[in-house]
């Protein structure tokens, strides 16, 4: 197998991993929030990655092409996309409000903030 | 009548716009009412049609199934359905006064179309027979549950509502990318489809890499969001810190449908003979089961905060329901179905005891309890009863579950398994005692502030879970001839 052939696999899995990485170690809420978008992301690409069928182009009907990518899994990345937007807005209201009333982003003064009362 | 499979989700998601829509609150709970009440009848039909006639199988839009969306709603879908929608039905009832006194008034009408979609999504999931189609229902139910959580009244709400959208977003994303290598070594995401071509796949002796791989995606995906012991994390403050009726609507139904999710994988589409035999995902979810039923009841025992403490309860109590599956037999995987139903029954009365006390003391501390037999003495007796299900005191829900739990495990050989189910029962004894004893047998000291009973309007959704703890506790045919059905489903690949 050459591995260097499907490099866009890698690609996904060391963005996976980097987001992981990143929600892991960052206590900064708004870092954690970038990290899980890095993550959410390498799933598109690996589905985008699972589409490509060898030698086929974009699936649109046109004379003389037989072999077509196939399309669902965009379609499905689609879905994925806006249940990541969704996701990202819902957490940044989150981290809005969190700001609003601990005035830190920072995990580690947050739960001192809360260790105190 | 065929279009019923359909009209149960559309029902909360077309009414949540609607609450939003109105400019008269009230209007809103009323709606959300209606609206839980309708999908409860409709649930109530779908599982005696189901019964009755076996599964049935509707074509969203008339799309015949490889290309369209079909709902598959077999005994398992239809019970889980009629948990849910059972207990959002109640649930709302209870959540009128609660929700006034917990949730800001600019912001009650989004509270009550938040709370319908995360039905709708929670609804869909057990409906759904597409595979790509539960993620995205469990994206809608799971980030209209952050907004909830959220909506507690002590900042700490906001804190456990982030934990619970990293948490959430990490295990709906590992789904998806087991759901994504599904479909990318069969080519279909319709379960039916993909459960007879997951079993064409040759077995050689180290199994396929891919599925292989997928299978652990999904497994550690599901046990995130069913909060399987060393994955709970998000659980005890999500719960302690939400609104109560929050607290009681997704205590009682979020993980039942994350188990769901996961016999669903597990034996309709990866195929038993695979999951078990192959990888030995009994091995898998034997020791964090038992972790679970030990440390989390542990743990229980030693909080302070009584919310926190039925919230441990319930990672225990979803041990229970892993245990059962792990058993990989009939009896076993029966008592697992069957527990989501007991547990979503005593869970469900108990936080609505919660959310009473909270109503009137204003928190729900250990000390809040002084006294309370006295002073709100439906409620505690409700804590009582709710508490002895818990336990599994005979002539109660929780006796059967656990009794059919303990035949399985016995029958399976697992002499030390059983005693650990047992010491399970006796430190629930020791956590809910403790309540109790606070509540009869500690006057309050300090100045009385006039606690009084709760209101009606909570007292009856709250006695209407205990009765049907107790009515299940003594007749149990119903949930236990569903359960065992579904079981016989499952075992055998979910083809009937």
């Amino acid at each position: 197998m050459n591995i260097g052939a499907h490099y866009n696999y890698w690609v996904a899995i060391f963005l996976m991993m980097t987001g992981f990485y990143v929600v892991i170690t960052h206590g900064n809420l708004i870092k954690k929030l970038i990290g899980l978008n890095l993550f959410t992301t390498s799933v598109f690409i690996l589905y985008i990655s699972l589409a490509k069928v060898k030698g086929g182009t974009a699936p649109i009907i046109a004379p003389g092409i037989e072999v077509y990518s196939n399309p669902l899994p965009h379609v499905l990345i689609l879905t994925a996309i806006v249940v990541g937007v969704a996701t990202t807005a819902v957490g940044l209201a989150l981290v809005l409000l969190i700001y609003d009333r601990y005035g830190t982003i920072e995990e580690d003064e947050i739960r001192l903030k809360d260790d105190s009362l | 009548m065929n279009h019923l499979a359909a009209i149960q989700v559309i029902i909360p998601l077309l009414c949540a716009p609607l609450c939003m829509l109105l400019r008269w609150r009230t209007g809103a709970w009323l709606i959300a009412t209606l609206a839980t009440w309708a999908t409860f009848g409709v649930s109530l039909v779908l599982a005696r049609t189901v019964i009755l006639n076996g599964a049935i199988t509707y074509d969203m839009g008339g799309w015949p199934a490889p290309w369209g969306i079909s709902y598959h709603v077999d005994i398992l879908s239809a019970f889980v359905v009629l948990i849910v929608s059972g207990v959002a039905a109640l649930t709302l009832a209870f959540a009128y006064k609660s929700v006034q006194r917990e949730i800001r008034p600019e912001s009650l009408r989004a509270f009550y179309a938040l709370l319908l979609i995360c039905l709708a999504g929670l609804l869909g999931i057990a409906l759904t027979g597409d595979a790509f189609n539960i993620y995205v229902f469990l994206e809608i139910s799971s980030l209209s549950a952050y907004a909830l959580i959220g909506m507690g009244q002590r900042r700490r709400a906001l804190r456990a509502a982030f934990q619970y959208l990293i948490m959430g977003t990490i295990g709906a994303t590992f789904i998806l990318i087991g759901i994504g290598l599904l479909y990318s070594l069969t080519g279909t995401l319709n379960i039916q489809d993909l459960a007879s071509r997951v079993e064409m796949i040759p077995t050689s002796t180290y199994g396929n890499h891919t599925l292989i791989t997928a299978f652990a995606f999904l497994t550690v995906g599901l046990s995130l969001k069913l909060a399987l012991f060393p994955l709970h994390l998000w659980l005890p403050n999500a719960y302690t810190y939400a609104p109560s009726v929050v607290t009681i609507f997704l205590a009682a139904t979020a993980t039942k449908v994350a188990v769901y999710m996961l016999l669903r994988f597990s034996f309709c589409i990866l195929g038993q003979r695979f999951v078990f035999e192959q990888l030995t995902l009994g091995n898998i979810l034997l020791l964090p089961s038992l972790a679970a039923i030990l440390v989390a009841s542990l743990v229980a025992i030693f909080q302070y905060d009584i919310k926190r403490m039925l919230a441990y309860s319930s990672i225990a109590q979803i041990g229970y329901m892993t245990l059962g599956i792990s058993l990989n037999s009939h009896a076993g995987l029966s008592a697992g179905i069957l527990h989501m139903f007991n547990h979503a029954l005593m869970k469900g009365a108990l936080f609505m005891v919660m959310g009473a006390v909270a109503y009137r003391t204003g928190s729900v501390y250990l000390s809040d309890f002084r006294g309370l037999g006295r002073r709100m003495p439906w409620t505690m007796a409700a804590f009582v009863f709710g508490g002895l299900s818990l336990m599994g005191v005979p002539l109660t829900a929780g006796f059967i579950s656990k009794w059919i739990l303990l035949q399985a495990t016995l029958e399976a050989g697992w002499w030390p398994v059983t005693a650990i189910i047992l010491l399970g029962s006796l430190l629930a004894v020791i956590y809910i005692w403790r309540v109790v004893e606070t509540a009869y047998f500690n006057p309050r000291h300090e100045i009385e502030h006039g606690t009084e009973e709760a209101p009606l309007s909570m007292l009856l959704p709250m006695w209407v879970l205990i009765g049907a703890n107790i009515y299940f506790g003594i007749d149990t045919s119903i949930p236990l001839h569903m359960a065992e059905r579904a079981a016989t489903i499952l075992m055998s690949g979910g083809t009937l």
